[in-house]
């Protein structure tokens, strides 16, 4: 395989996963907003732009944080390259490039999510962002069904690859977001804003049921770490992203023939989580190791494209 | 323009009686009622709309992207019509393979005087750059398509030669796909020669010209990118012939051999497909402000290391003023007389064609040497005096940059019109490939078809269709030149190779 043709398709698979991950932000961000009482609406946006990163990028619009300038902000504006449309944008533009690569369904989930936004200036009020982050969400589970449809190999892989690298960091810095803003906020533990800002952990990675079948002694953050970090039967866990990074390095490698650097390290990554408590890291600081994990991430795409000559 | 037009399928334009040998095709249309065709018709625009299939047929730079409209009512060759265009399209793409190996070579047939070389040399499609390279194998010209207009039964004319790189072969096969779809009856009528085996004998091709002994050369196609308008077919057929499509940003020359970046790190490519123009393969021996180039290719291709599809340089054999001395060209190199003629040609840089031209000004097209897409044309019997006159004193002005044919009564091929079908006049490209193993012709081409009544002109831009072209087997007569027609799934098929066949994406 080209190694233009790796990169795309690897990228495609990190804009998709961002794409998703946004519409879930938004989505979970709208109804921490509706059941808290203010100033707690304004500050779960401001940590919708904390987690995406463009805090520094919100404020040279000079808007008012709240949810119609932010939730503009995050689904609509091309300014900065962290909004849902950009993403799409560029998942697209990766997606073309590598065409006849991707299956017609796999093609048409892409850019049906894209069409959504065509010509569109404004989200509209929550219940019509709400459509709108739902109908991304569909696209985008189109899209992955058709991923699962296509021929398992380096094509896919490679997709692949790059969901479980941007889902790791998109997981991460929510949990460290929201863990930052829920430590200092000096409301009593187990109070309503406390408990509405844990379930909106949840809900943005799809694990408000799974939370309650795994977890018997009701919401406890202590268990929502634990789930977010070690549990692998998570899907968008940061053991479950480790695990599949290393999954697609092996088969990569084992087709090309060739083990990289990246395969080690995603092994090594992966070997330490299994031995990690949630305890142990709650103990030593929660943002101390979620700065490393998001360290450690980006490293391993560093290494990533250069196994692979990305360019 | 009231020429009396031969057609293909009737014999005679408007004639209500089919051509004996076509029988069947007259009952088809007769059973198939004009809104049922266009049903199908549309369908299979609709396909085509779908896949994106759009390109410019003539190369040119079309902004647009557009499809290209598409007719049901296929137009057929008997077998023995193709045996006899086949010896004739073989002799001739031998010529033009004879002709620039000698041109970039010897020069012996300037030596001999059989053209004026001036026309050769200060010929801007000359490229004096790669003058003495040998392509491996001696092969120039892989692929031709060679344009041909019909005025009756075995009268053929080539209009135009096609050796650089030359489109329109993905239509060849999606048309004839559409058709299998459409109108399955149609092949239980006839039995028509089957095309898919394009890409097997496209790829079969190019590894028999790989340079050196490789035991399983490396083939790529190179394309400018997916902002090209035929894209489409480059991917195409490097989907159906399971090879890589690159860009030249894929591509590196380390040490005079040309490398491919993949994620196995690089590899050895023996034979490019290149659909990029001479202008922009290489910035260090073309156009310096290239960037859909490859530097150093030229010299890996200098050293033997690579094959390169079509070779470069070949413009010189398709050129305007190269056209009219095809006839002595083909007598030169295959010491017989040309069995595929061309359209009658004066050229006005010859004394007593230019009288003729100026008698007959009101009969004849005349065209620019260096014109293209109809400028700088005059078609006498429909322009006006004045037209005329300006022509005249252009000829007489300067007569070397003009040259002059006969208004020719292109055949017809029934198509269906909005009034139902009507006689539409159409050329034809067939294809001619050219490997180290000798010199085949595909059982098929492209037919485009002029939609508008009474027009002469087939181009796409200026309202050209495209129909399928069946060639018959049936009179056993198959060209001796080709390999037998095997209706077949073309293997090259696959461009991904399969994966592990487990299921599990989790344990390792």
């Amino acid at each position: 395989m080209l190694s233009r043709t790796a990169s795309s398709l690897y990228w495609l698979g990190r804009y998709v996963e961002r794409a998703d991950f946004i519409a879930r932000l938004v989505e979970a961000t709208i109804r921490l907003d509706a059941l808290s009482p203010r100033p707690a609406g304004q500050v779960a946006w401001e940590s919708a732009l904390a987690v995406t990163d463009t805090v520094a990028a919100f404020s040279r619009t000079g808007e008012v944080v709240g949810q119609d300038a932010v939730a503009r902000f995050l689904t609509l504006d091309k300014t900065h390259p962290g909004s849902l449309v950009q993403s799409l944008d560029l998942a697209r533009n990766n997606a073309r490039a590598v065409r006849t690569s991707l299956t017609r369904e796999a093609w048409t989930g892409i850019n049906q999510a894209w069409l959504l936004f065509q010509n569109r200036a404004t989200p509209g009020g929550a219940a019509a962002t709400l459509a709108l982050a739902e109908s991304v969400k569909a696209a985008t589970r189109g899209f992955e069904g058709a991923i699962h449809r296509m021929l398992r190999n380096q094509t896919t892989w490679f997709i692949r690859l790059g969901q479980a690298i941007e889902r790791a960091d998109n997981t991460a810095r929510l949990l460290d977001v929201k863990y930052h803003i829920l430590l200092p906020a000096g409301e009593p533990v187990g109070g309503v804003v406390d408990r509405d800002q844990w379930t909106t952990i949840l809900q943005t990675v799809s694990a408000v049921t799974a939370y309650r079948w795994l977890y018997s002694d009701g919401l406890q953050p202590s268990n929502v770490i634990d789930l977010l970090i070690a549990r692998a039967e998570l899907p968008r866990s940061l053991a479950a992203s480790a695990e599949e990074a290393v999954d697609f390095l092996t088969l990569l490698a084992k087709r090309t023939g060739m083990h990289g650097e990246a395969e080690a390290m995603a092994r090594g990554r992966l070997a330490r989580m299994l031995k990690t408590h949630s305890s142990e890291v709650i103990a030593g600081g929660l943002h101390q190791y979620l700065e490393r994990f998001l360290a450690e991430n980006d490293e391993l795409h560093h290494a990533i494209a250069r196994q692979f000559a990305f360019g | 323009m009231g020429i009396q037009a031969f057609d293909e399928i009737m014999g005679q334009s408007g004639s209500t009686v089919c051509r004996s040998e076509l029988a069947a095709l007259g009952t088809w249309i007769e059973g198939t009622p004009a809104a049922e065709l266009r049903r199908r018709q549309q369908s299979a625009e609709a396909t085509f709309r779908q896949l994106g299939i759009t390109f410019a047929v003539y190369g040119d730079s079309d902004a647009s992207e557009r499809i290209i409209p598409f007719d049901i009512v296929p137009r057929i060759f008997l077998a023995s019509e193709w045996a006899r265009l086949s010896e004739g399209l073989v002799q001739r793409v031998e010529a033009i393979n004879a002709f620039l190996d000698d041109i970039y070579g010897a020069q012996k047939i300037l030596k001999d005087g059989i053209l004026p070389a001036d026309l050769v040399l200060s010929n801007p499609q000359f490229r004096p750059e790669i003058a003495g390279i040998r392509p491996p194998h001696g092969i120039w010209a892989h692929i031709c398509g060679i344009d041909l207009v019909r005025t009756g039964p075995d009268e053929f004319y080539v209009l135009e030669d096609n050796a650089r790189t030359p489109s329109g072969v993905s239509y060849m096969l999606e048309n004839r796909e559409a058709m299998l779809r459409l109108c399955p009856e149609l092949f239980g009528h006839f039995r028509v020669a089957a095309v898919d085996s394009y890409p097997d004998r496209l790829l079969e091709t190019m590894r028999s010209v790989a340079p050196g002994n490789v035991a399983a050369p490396v083939c790529v196609v190179l394309t400018p990118g997916h902002y090209n308008s035929a894209y489409y077919e480059h991917s195409f057929l490097a989907d159906s012939m399971g090879i890589e499509l690159v860009e030249a940003a894929d591509l590196v020359v380390d040490d005079d051999f040309v490398w491919m970046r993949t994620i196995g790190g690089l590899v050895k490519i023996d034979v490019i497909y290149r659909r990029i123009d001479d202008d922009f393969l290489d910035p260090e021996v073309f156009r310096p402000d290239s960037m859909l180039g490859v530097p150093g290719l030229i010299r890996a291709y200098a050293a033997g290391n690579v094959a390169l599809i079509n070779a470069p340089g070949n413009g010189i054999a398709d050129d305007k003023a190269i056209y009219s001395y095809m006839p002595e060209i083909v007598k030169y190199y295959s010491g017989g007389e040309t069995k595929l003629p061309n359209v009658e040609t004066w050229r006005c840089r010859e004394a007593g064609a230019l009288q003729y031209t100026l008698d007959n000004l009101d009969k004849v097209v005349v065209k620019l040497v260096d014109g293209s897409g109809g400028y700088g044309m005059l078609v006498g019997p429909t322009a006006s005096a004045a037209e005329i006159e300006t022509f005249r004193a252009a000829l007489i002005a300067e007569p070397h940059r003009y040259i002059a044919q006969p208004t020719l009564a292109l055949s017809t091929v029934p198509t269906l019109a909005e009034a139902g079908l009507a006689p539409r006049h159409v050329d034809f490209r067939p294809f001619v490939l050219t490997g180290s193993r000798g010199v085949q012709v595909v059982p098929g081409g492209l037919t485009r078809v002029a939609l508008k009544e009474g027009s002469l002109v087939v181009n796409s831009s200026q309202g050209g269709g495209t129909k399928d072209s069946f060639v018959l087997m049936d009179d056993g007569v198959m060209a001796q030149s080709q390999g037998p027609a095997v209706q077949s799934q073309s293997m090259g098929g696959m461009s991904q190779t399969m994966g592990g066949m487990s299921q599990s994406m989790g344990g390792n």
